[in-house]
């Protein structure tokens, strides 16, 4: 690691905790909310609709402000699972994973809806005739079938989070080594003069990460095509 | 007995059926596209459920408008066939074979399964590498390792070309006499229908025309409409009684001294049942000497069905009590002079076994 600083590795290792924490927590909400927007039918569809996609057109600080009051120490529902569970969000590492996750929520749930969308019904109707509940099929034929949906939400949602600033630095603050991720960090050199190289530095690092990522994705992505219509 | 007595509305039309079905053998349900033959098969299998009425297999209750009842489809017992194989992508062939089997499973049905539908080869590949005669045979297959009580086959052949419609054929003709469950067959195609079914039921827009073993329904005027000049043809069952080896040709015997003579060699004692085409059979008043044609047998002329068009008159013959159909033209008619109740003899050129005989369909 002596190509990169203490400090620039503790950056990196926060944003990944950050966004890996993030994403893995969101899925089951993000799979369940697709799968409720792809395939039921009630009133207030399009409200749910409409809030799940809020934070793709709020301004981020809008969003942080709300995390905020909302689930501050002393917001309503922080205070309560502070009071109760004894966890808190404010100022710490799981508050930034809190507001990667809502921002790139919107996104991880649009891809997978599509896919929840794009699974023929009828492999489910047939799979019921063959004596399966719908918990099975659910399990053994929606889920599989969406998988390659499933994997390019994650990775949308991956790359939302490793560039979240505005909600963040709004709702945790910009504290090193607890929530100053990669832009926090790059954020904080930009401010302070005569920092230019090492700004430049993180830049490459974000760059390199983001590349590497989106190269692990498609070849993940094809892998899973593969996979779902049987083809290895 | 498969007990259905359902209505239900259809976008224009009301789907109607106070029907029972045997709960042996093959039942087809017939009828044109759009005579709501698909709907009644999802009513059947829970696909679809009817705005009243109730659906009965044995003693158990399927559905049942008025206490409430309509079990899942997972909870009916009825293996389904759809028209597209519907195989699971992700699931190799073997995978999608074991699906819906119960865990306690018997080995041995597994084996004889997949050996009555020829898919030993089959079984580690993906249905993206199948044909779909393949495919086709896969889902039935999946469809019976469920071990259903009834199976129900929404056009199994409809999707597929003539060739793999003669391919998959013989394995459904198999499976019909080898294994001792209760098939509902839905088909728009007579031919398919002859060759498989024991028993009818006939839907048109909705309503149900005639319901009944296949050869009564086949002799039926009502059924008259579905058949084009060239299927018209008469059903008759028999059993064989003699073999000429030299010449492979078997005799089958109607009645104690009227008989058929057929261009196959057969098995002895085997029962078969022969399709005379009605353009295959025609009349003289005389019985003639020195023929080609080998079977010439007595007749009563019982009815004269003449279309409003077309140059063909249908002669429904009373054959030692079975009903043979001929068709003439109108000019031999009119020379003739051919009266209800005299006496005939009918000509048979053609006579094809139903197993052996799948038309263009």
């Amino acid at each position: 690691m002596s190509l990169l600083t203490d400090y620039e590795v503790a950056a990196l290792l926060l944003s990944l905790k950050v966004a890996s924490v993030a994403v893995c927590c969101s899925l089951p909400f993000g799979v369940m909310v697709a799968w409720i927007l792809a395939r039921c039918r009630f009133p207030g569809k399009s409200l749910l609709d409409g809030i799940v996609h809020l934070p793709l057109v709020l301004p981020p600080v809008v969003v942080g402000y709300l995390l905020l009051v909302s689930m501050g120490r002393s917001g309503w529902l922080g205070s309560w699972l502070y009071h109760y569970l004894g966890i808190s969000f404010s100022f710490s590492w799981r508050g930034a994973a809190l507001a990667a996750a809502v921002v790139a929520f919107p996104l991880m749930v649009r891809a997978i809806r599509q896919s929840f969308e794009a699974v023929d019904t009828r492999l489910e109707q047939a799979a019921r005739t063959l004596g399966a509940g719908r918990l099975k099929v659910f399990f053994t034929i929606s889920l599989p079938l969406t998988a390659p949906g499933i994997v390019s939400g994650m990775v949308l949602a991956f790359a939302r989070c490793l560039g979240e600033f505005g909600s963040t630095i709004t709702f945790v603050s910009n504290i090193p080594g607890e929530t100053r991720t990669i832009p926090l960090a790059m954020y904080s050199f930009i401010e302070t003069p005569g920092a230019e190289a090492q700004a430049a530095r993180l830049c490459v690092i974000a760059i390199v990460i983001s590349l590497v990522s989106l190269v692990a994705s498609q070849w993940l992505g094809r892998r899973v095509q593969l996979r779902a219509s049987g083809q290895c | 007995m498969l007990t259905i007595d359902i209505n239900k509305q259809l976008g224009d039309t009301l789907l109607q059926v106070t029907a029972e079905l045997p709960t042996y053998g093959v039942s087809a349900i017939f009828g044109r596209s759009g005579a709501g033959k698909t709907s009644l098969v999802n009513i059947l299998g829970g696909l679809a459920t009817p705005d009243s009425g109730r659906v009965q297999l044995g003693e158990r209750v399927l559905f049942d408008a008025s206490r409430r009842i309509n079990l899942r489809p997972e909870q009916r017992g009825t293996g389904f066939v759809f028209q597209d194989a519907r195989l699971f992508p992700h699931y190799s062939v073997s995978g999608n074979l074991n699906y819906g089997r119960p865990r306690r499973g018997r080995k041995t049905s597994f084996d004889t399964v997949v050996e009555l539908l020829g898919l030993e080869k089959l079984l580690p590949r993906y249905p993206a590498a199948l044909s779909g005669g393949e495919k086709q045979r896969v889902a039935i297959g999946r469809a019976l390792l469920t071990e259903p009580e009834l199976l129900l086959m929404d056009e199994p052949l409809a999707s597929l070309d003539l060739p793999r419609k003669k391919e998959l054929l013989p394995y459904l003709q198999r499976m019909a006499e080898e294994l001792k469950l209760p098939i509902v067959y839905v088909s728009h195609s007579l031919d398919e229908i002859l060759q498989l079914a024991d028993h009818m039921l006939v839907l048109d827009s909705g309503k149900m025309v005639l319901n009944g073993a296949l050869e009564q329904v086949w002799d039926s005027p009502l059924l008259r409409p579905w058949q084009s000049v060239q299927e018209q043809s008469s059903l008759l069952s028999a059993r064989v009684v003699e073999t000429l080896p030299s010449y492979e040709m078997s005799r089958l015997d109607l009645t104690q001294d009227i008989s058929l003579w057929v261009n196959k060699l057969l098995p002895q004692g085997e029962s078969i049942r022969a399709r005379i085409h009605s353009n295959q059979v025609s009349v003289c008043r005389e019985r003639p000497q020195s023929t080609s044609i080998r079977n010439v047998l007595p007749v009563t002329l019982s009815a004269i069905e003449t279309a409003e068009t077309g140059q063909y008159v249908s002669l429904k013959l009373d054959l030692a009590g079975k009903v043979l159909w001929a068709n003439i033209t109108r000019w031999a008619l009119d020379e003739l002079q051919l009266v209800v109740g005299e006496p005939l003899f009918a000509q048979i050129k053609g006579v094809s076994l139903t197993s052996s005989d799948l038309a263009a369909a």
